[in-house]
């Protein structure tokens, strides 16, 4: 653990090492994901309700699903450009190294300047919270970590699996993004508003709903089943298929010429 | 001890034509060819051996190297490695070797050398005394002092060259794989990094595997070559043993004065200009002693120079011989 500070540092050291373009970047990510918000908050000034859920309601889908995509992408970031990481050869020097695979490339990059993202998502949050009219417990406030927390788990197992993919093929990976980005911004309202297929899909294929929309339903109270807070740390089983296809497809590797 | 046996690996490429048409087929039906990087690779090494592992590009070199270092899983064959096998056991193994990868880093680009090694130090759990120790010999050995304070990226080649083997050195590995360590390097640093690879090997007792293209590296370094060529090893030898397979050409230079050559037995005129003539003979025929002995009978030489094969043209030979 003390490692992975240091490894951390070093990455914050580099990339503070260019200033301008850590900043600008940080801030082009506040705005893009800002106009995300914009689009959901347009859309309430004409509707007022989605399926019942209130705008603030759909705020706190919003931003935990952005708050947990954002820190995925920050910390697990290695996985998430994993086809640079074999086109470079680094993937070489990494495992000539005495540590676990996982661990170097989740240190190889650590992207700060996702942290623009992070900072939006975390405002959302923190305007949602008081104005939701949700009764806060400490199941509700256990129930918002836990969604955090799943949704780490989810996103980083889908980005074990592009860089799983990505052994195989270095083209054609822009699919993967259906499912990276696409759940993002799938996710950022209650999945049932889209219908029951993809409410289906997003539960038994990929387990956004797990952490999004289940817990969700206590937090705001359509559901009285505490248990569904508990939901999203089933998403943290949706890593062991995904890692061990990882695995299958580090033994394929065939590294690059010379 | 490094033992291969009948080591295979075997890629799937990609294929096809220039143009755009074969671009746009290719998107919807591609074309794939099997490579044979390793066809049967087989060899044992000793500790403490310094072997030259040699071969054109594309022969399987770096691919026997990542194979050993653990990188590559292989399709078929055996290989122990201190008494592990490589992809198996990857962390234990990859503790007790060093790989420099000569055209790829393994320093922070962006930060100065000397944290680059710390970090090294913790990944490979160094403990504090023997870095200290290991470093200061290092930075004495390379002539890393100053050096070190400079972010890599603002390293010449040949300092950071000494700075990527120091770092593959930190941790004392028994084995030192080196993939073109002499790489576009200057004449004073390839001496510096051979000087310092001989003397590594001399006191530390380290096994080391070399790569090159450049066949003084060989010459400077290595008592044993192994010549793979096609995803095979074609000759596993000394140098000398190799010189000996080589023809018993000689090319022989003279600068002389009044009259002119004499016509020998096995010796052929390239070039003769007045004064100076370039013979090639064959030293089984007519010695070169004896050649220059019955020319200066007849003229008076000033000068004269005797030329066996380089080892650059020995590998050609070889090469051409197996036609690889």
């Amino acid at each position: 653990m003390k490692l992975y500070w240091k490894l951390v540092l070093m990455q914050l050291k580099s990339q503070m090492q260019y200033k301008a373009s850590f900043f600008m970047t940080a801030a082009g990510q506040f705005i893009v994901s800002f106009t995300a918000f914009l689009s959901v908050l347009f859309l309430f000034s004409r509707f007022h309700e989605v399926q019942g859920f209130s705008y603030s309601e759909v705020l706190i889908c919003y931003s935990v699903i952005l708050t947990a995509f954002s820190l995925t992408e920050c910390f697990v970031r290695g996985f998430d450009v994993f086809p640079r990481l074999i086109r470079g050869g680094d993937l070489d020097r990494i495992l000539v190294r005495p540590r676990s695979e996982v661990f170097q490339v989740l240190t190889s990059h650590i992207e700060f300047s996702r942290l623009g993202r992070l900072l939006q998502a975390l405002a959302v949050l923190a305007y949602a919270i008081p104005t939701s009219g949700v009764v806060w417990s400490a199941e509700r406030v256990a129930a918002v970590f836990l969604m955090l927390a799943g949704g780490v788990a989810v996103f980083s197992a889908l980005f074990m699996l592009y860089a799983g993919l990505s052994f195989f093929t270095i083209e054609g990976l822009e699919f993967m993004n259906i499912f990276t980005d696409g759940s993002r911004e799938f996710g950022m309202y209650p999945l049932s508003v889209y219908g029951e297929g993809v409410l289906k899909f997003y539960t038994y294929c990929i387990p956004i709903a797990l952490f999004q929309y289940y817990p969700f339903l206590y937090l705001v109270g359509r559901s009285d089943d505490v248990r569904l807070i508990f939901l999203p740390l089933l998403g943290f089983l949706f890593l062991l298929p995904c890692y061990a296809f990882f695995r299958f497809g580090l033994r394929r590797y065939k590294s690059t010429g010379s | 001890m490094i033992e291969l046996r009948h080591i295979r690996k075997s890629f799937r490429v990609a294929k096809r034509n220039a143009g755009f048409s074969e671009a746009v087929k290719a998107l919807f039906r591609r074309e794939y060819e099997t490579v044979d990087a390793l066809r049967d690779v087989s060899f044992t090494i000793r500790d403490g051996e310094m072997v030259g592992y040699i071969g054109p590009n594309g022969a399987g070199k770096s691919s026997t190297i990542k194979v050993m270092s653990g990188v590559l899983t292989p399709d078929g064959g055996e290989c122990v490695i201190n008494g592990r096998v490589p992809w198996k056991d990857r962390v234990a193994h990859v503790r007790e070797i060093g790989v420099v990868f000569g055209q790829r880093s393994q320093l922070w680009w962006d930060v100065p050398v000397i944290d680059s090694f710390e970090l090294i130090r913790d990944i490979y759990k160094v403990d504090g005394a023997s870095y200290r120790r290991t470093l200061s010999h290092l930075t004495e050995l390379l002539d890393l002092g100053e050096i070190v304070k400079t972010p890599a990226r603002q390293l010449s080649l040949g300092q950071r060259m000494r700075c990527e083997i120091a770092a593959s050195l930190l941790h004392n590995p028994k084995i030192l794989f080196l993939d073109e360590p002499t790489i576009g390097l200057d004449a004073v640093s390839k001496l510096a990094v051979r000087d310092f690879i001989r003397a590594l090997n001399r006191e530390n007792g380290t096994t080391v595997i070399l790569t090159t293209h450049d066949m003084q590296d060989v010459e400077a370094l290595t008592e044993r070559i192994l010549l793979i060529g096609r995803g095979q090893i074609l000759l596993d030898g000394s140098l000398d043993e190799l010189k000996a397979r080589s023809s018993p050409r000689r090319t022989l230079t003279v600068a002389y004065e009044g009259g002119t050559l004499p016509p020998l037995p096995g010796v052929t005129i390239a070039e003769d200009k007045p004064g100076r003539a370039v013979l090639t003979l064959d030293a089984a025929v007519c010695p070169v002693s004896e050649a220059i002995a019955r020319i200066s009978s007849k003229v008076n030489v000033k000068d004269f120079s005797a030329a066996g094969e380089s080892v650059d043209e020995l590998v050609a030979s070889l090469y051409r011989e197996f036609s690889i």
